[in-house]
């Protein structure tokens, strides 16, 4: 292998036994097993990541993990291409090709370089200025495809995603020092515990750590507590597993990625966790410094660095400058220098930086204290730092020599920021404390307990006693007081920090506020100088901390540069509310399971296999697989639609009406509590009689239409549209619990006990005489809606004579499993009858012909009794019912309202549109008077027939109108709906 | 998603429930005794508090019982939940 000056021959926790190929940008580079696609990239020397989304400006690395700005990537994989991915988080394989994003045709010659001089065309908010003649829409277009961060997948995903349900007593977010310790300590004390890391390896900053934990070498100890962990049975260790959101009541979300997306299983994992207690050990993220051309490649976190010599074997350049405003940053000089860098220089912004320069210029690092960065030097790398020293005499800032140091690495140590993200989703407050010089949590939620760095404890000791006692409360509190042990231990370090948060204003040169927005200190300023003072205002102005990253390292800074620029405090300046995820989630695992035919799944009724072995084209009717219409071998569908209407016209025709409400109403008050549900009265209905009723809402709205039977003195069998079963069954218990407890009812659905076969047609009587039964069903004997209960070919049977046709119907109702049976039996007997199976269309076309309204398309959501024809009813029912009272209302008599009505187009070819709007005069299309809801050619009239609501078409009987849609105008006149047999010597025979 | 404790199941998913609106709500009649004004705040006026409020839920998926629930409108807090009919703590009747 030749040598490679990028990557250390030793340490770090790769694997060098696994070598791996990968693409970046179209070149094929090699790595090992273990690296990120960040550290890969850094080991073969390549610096510049991507481009910046407004400028394009030339981007390296700047963190090692989720913070991580620039460096976002697409991975192609055909239908898995996944944009929006960070190298710092991407683990490396085998054969991964990756390419950078926001630029053309790669990050290093990119085609739209050239914007950056435009850089004074664009400032904060320039859309709401420029780009708007002749229209916005002229440029946007453009400038979409100038900016973004990736390209969506095309191809349906081809990856499983699973959703998990978890309660436990104490889940624990972070598997650091500080997590790791309050997971053993809640564990130890008894409690059933959930730890997750976002890592593929528990550990989190202890992965680079030197120090020894309780005698052991940092990974050996974490090594330890995971064995003990997964030991004890009530834990679950989830790594990979981002803790994304905190929702009520202590409902967080997780999503863990699971380790090899290629093979069978799942590729993610969605997990709701219900916790008792939460332990917020997420850790503090470090900040860069404000500075002009602080975006350069070459300048990233001081953390960031040490991380890749540690943990990758990176050496991240060959000459490194050190700017940092406290102590964690001189750990990674020590490290890098270890790794074989140059330090030319620690900068510390503090006088007196205390021991750790001591320690700093005994390895032979120089430090210079009390001098701040004033800009950095290069075009597309960092060359060097020019850095000035503070001499602060009674307060007054004085300038003091300017000095460049040279550098290709520039590592910033601004301060750190604790990730309390789901302390404050969880409405936690956040205080400000100016000695850490960072937001920490307040007093908040007793049930969350914030430790370690999210607490603002840099220091590993600190951690680890912290921790520990954290992990000890939350068990406390769920009542697992078993003793735990001591706290592990380590050396005491100090963790000193100060707030450092831009340099001052001196240059015209930009200085980057919000890396992965292309936010400058500019933009800040042009903000405040309109005038917007609130921080919500100002980041959506402005868009810094509105970028995919969030703001992980730009919110501290924008907040305290506000502060400055408006003379107020951070205190003052407040933050921006923190929402959920708090890393990109994919769409594939928050639908989880439900995609594909469990998206909506559909019920099926007990002639579903065979509708479907029998040609039927089934299809969504209300929630229900119907069948539209049967298919036959060289028969168009609109053949098969006519035979079926003819077989219910003229012969007998079969219709699964399963899925229609089937509600049981008993009881002494049963018939009192259906006189109050329905419009129409029902006390008087008589034994063995049905009546169809329509029921109303509070505000007198036709919400359902059917007929109610009575069985017996105290038992009705209620029937509702199939879409409307549960719903009016729902009303009925509601009505019944919540107003009217007194009444002795009891409501029960019945509607998939109970399997539905309606059969209809001039014949349909012959075709029942041939059936088995103890049901008298002569005409005689068996009325137009009455209703029969015996045994029909030895099963228990209820058959109703209604129906939806129009003609003489039975509705045969027997127990679900029968269904099948009887339908064969009817289809075999009825065979030189004619007899069809019919579908929906043609029964929505047969009810049309007979002017039947149908809820939801004849009637909207402002339909009443009067506007359907049944107005006059009210005045002969002296009961209150549900929505009487509206309907004495002034706008339910208004003469003017949309009335169901029949349109007679005066082609009787011309099938007027549904949707279509009725206009008086033809020129004037801007009034309309109503509309079509139902049209169809009827072969039994030899014409075209409509139904429609028009304003006050119950008196227009007779007028002429127009239908208008799209374009064309048909003219038609206002008749009665009641189109086919409207004596009605077809229904009652 | 609310943490909700059935006052016959014990606590449950909010998913499993239904809201059913703000109390009290009580329905006046009989018709011909109500005037316009009445009806109207029947059906549209509500106090829509900003703090506690009392409200009717239902364990849809459940054992299908309305129950009398208080909830902060701020913070999601449930303070109580009781049966119908019956009252609730001291303080929040």
């Amino acid at each position: 292998m030749k040598s490679n000056e990028w990557r250390l021959a030793r340490g770090g926790r790769i694997d060098r036994t696994r070598p791996l190929a990968f693409e970046f940008d179209g070149k094929r580079y090699s790595g090992f097993a273990g690296d990120t696609l960040a550290s890969a990239l850094l080991a073969n020397g390549v610096r510049i990541v991507g481009r910046s989304f407004k400028l394009h400006r030339p981007r390296g690395l700047v963190g090692a993990w989720c913070e991580e700005p620039n460096g976002i990537v697409q991975l192609e994989d055909c239908a898995r291409t996944t944009p929006n991915l960070k190298a710092t988080q991407v683990e490396l394989r085998d054969g991964m090709r990756a390419r950078s994003v926001n630029c053309w045709p790669n990050a290093r010659r990119d085609a739209f370089a050239p914007l950056q001089l435009l850089g004074g065309l664009m400032p904060a908010g320039f859309y709401y200025k420029t780009f708007m003649w002749p229209s916005w829409r002229t440029f946007e277009p453009a400038i979409r495809r100038a900016a973004g961060l990736g390209t969506a997948p095309t191809r349906p995903d081809p990856d499983r995603y699973e959703e998990r349900h978890e309660h436990c007593d104490v889940l624990v977010v972070g598997g650091g020092p500080a997590g790791l310790a309050a997971a053993l300590a809640a564990t130890r004390a008894g409690a059933r515990v959930i730890l997750a890391d976002d890592r593929p390896a528990l550990g989190g900053a202890l992965q680079w750590e030197a120090r020894r934990i309780d005698g052991l070498a940092a990974l050996d100890w974490t090594a330890s507590v995971e064995r003990e962990l997964r030991a004890a049975g009530r834990v679950r260790v989830l790594t990979r597993t981002t803790a994304f959101g905190c929702y009520d009541h202590n409902l967080l979300a997780l999503s863990e990625k699971l380790s090899e997306p290629a093979s069978t299983g799942p590729r993610e994992r969605l997990w709701h966790v219900r916790a008792a207690q939460v332990v917020v050990a997420a850790g503090a993220i470090e900040r860069p410094m404000v500075f002009p051309d602080n975006d350069l490649p070459g300048i990233m976190l001081a953390s960031a660095a040490m991380t890749y010599a540690a943990q990758y074997a990176v050496r991240p350049g060959r000459r490194a400058v050190v700017v940092t405003s406290g102590d964690s940053a001189y750990e990674a000089a020590h490290t890098l220098q270890a790794a074989g860098l140059e330090i030319s220089a620690i900068v510390d912004t503090r006088a007196e930086p205390g021991e750790p320069a001591a320690s700093a210029r005994r390895a032979g690092i120089e430090v210079m204290a009390g001098h701040h960065p004033l800009r950095a030097h290069g075009s597309r790398a960092v060359k060097g730092i020019e850095v000035e020293s503070i001499r602060a005499e009674a307060g007054a800032v004085q300038e003091g020599s300017h000095l460049r140091l040279e550098c290709d690495l520039l590592c910033v140590s601004g301060g750190w920021t604790p990730s309390v993200h789901l302390f404050s989703q969880a409405r936690g407050p956040l205080r400000y404390d100016p000695e850490r010089a960072a937001l920490l949590p307040g007093s908040g939620p007793k049930s969350f307990h914030c430790t370690g760095a999210a607490a603002g404890n840099l220091a590993l000791h600190h951690c680890l006693t912290d921790g520990f006692a954290a992990g000890r409360e939350a068990a406390k509190a769920v009542g697992a007081s078993r003793d735990a042990g001591r706290a592990p231990t380590t050396t005491v370090e100090s963790a000193a920090t100060s707030a450092f948060w831009t340099a001052p204003r001196g240059s015209r040169r930009k200085a980057w506020v919000d890396l992965q927005n292309d936010v400058t200190r500019a933009d800040l300023e042009l903000a405040v100088r309109e005038n917007l003072q609130s921080v919500e205002h100002v980041k959506r102005y402005t868009t810094t901390g509105m970028a995919v990253d969030q703001g992980k390292t730009s919110n501290m800074n924008a907040l305290a540069l506000l502060a400055e620029l408006t003379g107020s405090s951070i205190p003052q300046v407040g933050n921006t509310t923190f929402r959920p995820p708090y890393d990109p989630v994919t769409l594939g695992s928050l639908a989880g399971r439900h995609v594909g035919s469990l998206y909506h799944p559909l019920r099926r009724t007990p002639l579903d296999s065979w509708h479907a072995g029998h040609g039927a084209v089934l299809e969504d009717f209300g929630g229900w697989r119907r069948p539209a219409w049967y298919a036959a071998q060289g028969k168009t569908r609109e053949d098969r639609i006519r035979a079926e209407k003819r077989a219910a016209r003229t012969a007998v025709s079969v219709f699964d009406g399963s899925p229609l409400g089937k509600i049981e109403v008993r009881g002494p008050d049963a018939a009192m509590f259906l006189n109050r549900m329905y419009y129409n009265g029902m006390k008087t209905l008589a034994v063995g009689r049905g009546r169809y009723g329509l029921m109303l809402n509070e505000h007198g709205i036709i919400i359902d239409d059917g007929v109610c039977l009575r069985i017996a003195e105290n038992h009705f069998l209620v029937s509702t549209t199939s879409g409307g079963a549960s719903r009016i069954f729902a009303g009925f218990e509601e009505w019944l619990q919540c107003e009217w407890p007194d009444l002795q009812v009891l409501v029960t659905n019945v509607t998939s006990a109970w399997g539905n076969i309606a059969v209809a047609g001039p014949r349909a009587r012959e075709l029942l005489l041939r059936l088995e039964t103890d049901i008298d069903l002569k005409a005689g004997a068996f009325p137009h809606l009455a209703i029969r209960c015996g045994r029909l070919e030895g099963v228990p049977a209820r058959i109703a004579r209604v129906g939806f046709t129009g003609e003489l119907s039975f509705e045969i109702n027997i127990p679900a499993g029968y269904t099948t049976a009887l339908w064969e039996l009817l289809l075999a007997r009825g065979a030189d009858l004619g007899v069809l199976p019919m579908g929906i269309e043609a029964l929505q076309e047969l009810r049309t012909e007979k002017g039947y309204l149908h809820v939801g398309t004849d009637t909207d959501g402002r339909s009443i009794p009067a506007d359907v024809g049944m107005g006059a009813l009210l005045a002969k029912k002296a009961d209150d019912f549900v929505g009487r009272r509206s309907l004495e209302r002034s706008d339910s008599k208004r003469p003017d309202r949309l009335q169901f009505v029949g349109l007679e187009a005066r082609d009787p070819a011309a099938v007027l549109p549904v949707g279509g709007h009725v206009i008086g005069d033809a020129a004037r299309r801007n009034a309309s008077q109503g509309y079509v809801t139902s049209s169809c050619m009827s072969e039994a009239l030899g014409r075209s027939v409509a139904l429609g609501l028009v304003q006050a078409g119950g008196n227009r009987t007779g007028e002429t109108v127009h239908v208008y849609s799209g374009g064309r105008t048909f003219p038609a006149r206002i008749v009665s709906p009641r189109w086919y047999d409207p004596e009605g010597h077809h229904l009652n025979a | 998603m609310l943490h909700i404790s059935c006052p016959w199941c014990g606590p449950r998913d909010e998913p499993e429930f239904r809201w059913g609106g703000e109390l009290p709500l009580v329905r006046p009649g009989p018709p011909e005794r109500v005037c316009d004004e009445a009806w109207a705040e029947y059906l549209f006026m509500r106090d829509n508090p900003k703090g506690f409020v009392r409200e009717r839920w239902l364990h849809a998926l459940g054992c299908r019982q309305w129950f009398v629930l208080v909830r902060s409108t701020i913070t999601h807090e449930i303070r109580a939940t009781a049966k119908l009919g019956e009252s609730l703590p001291e303080g929040l009747a």
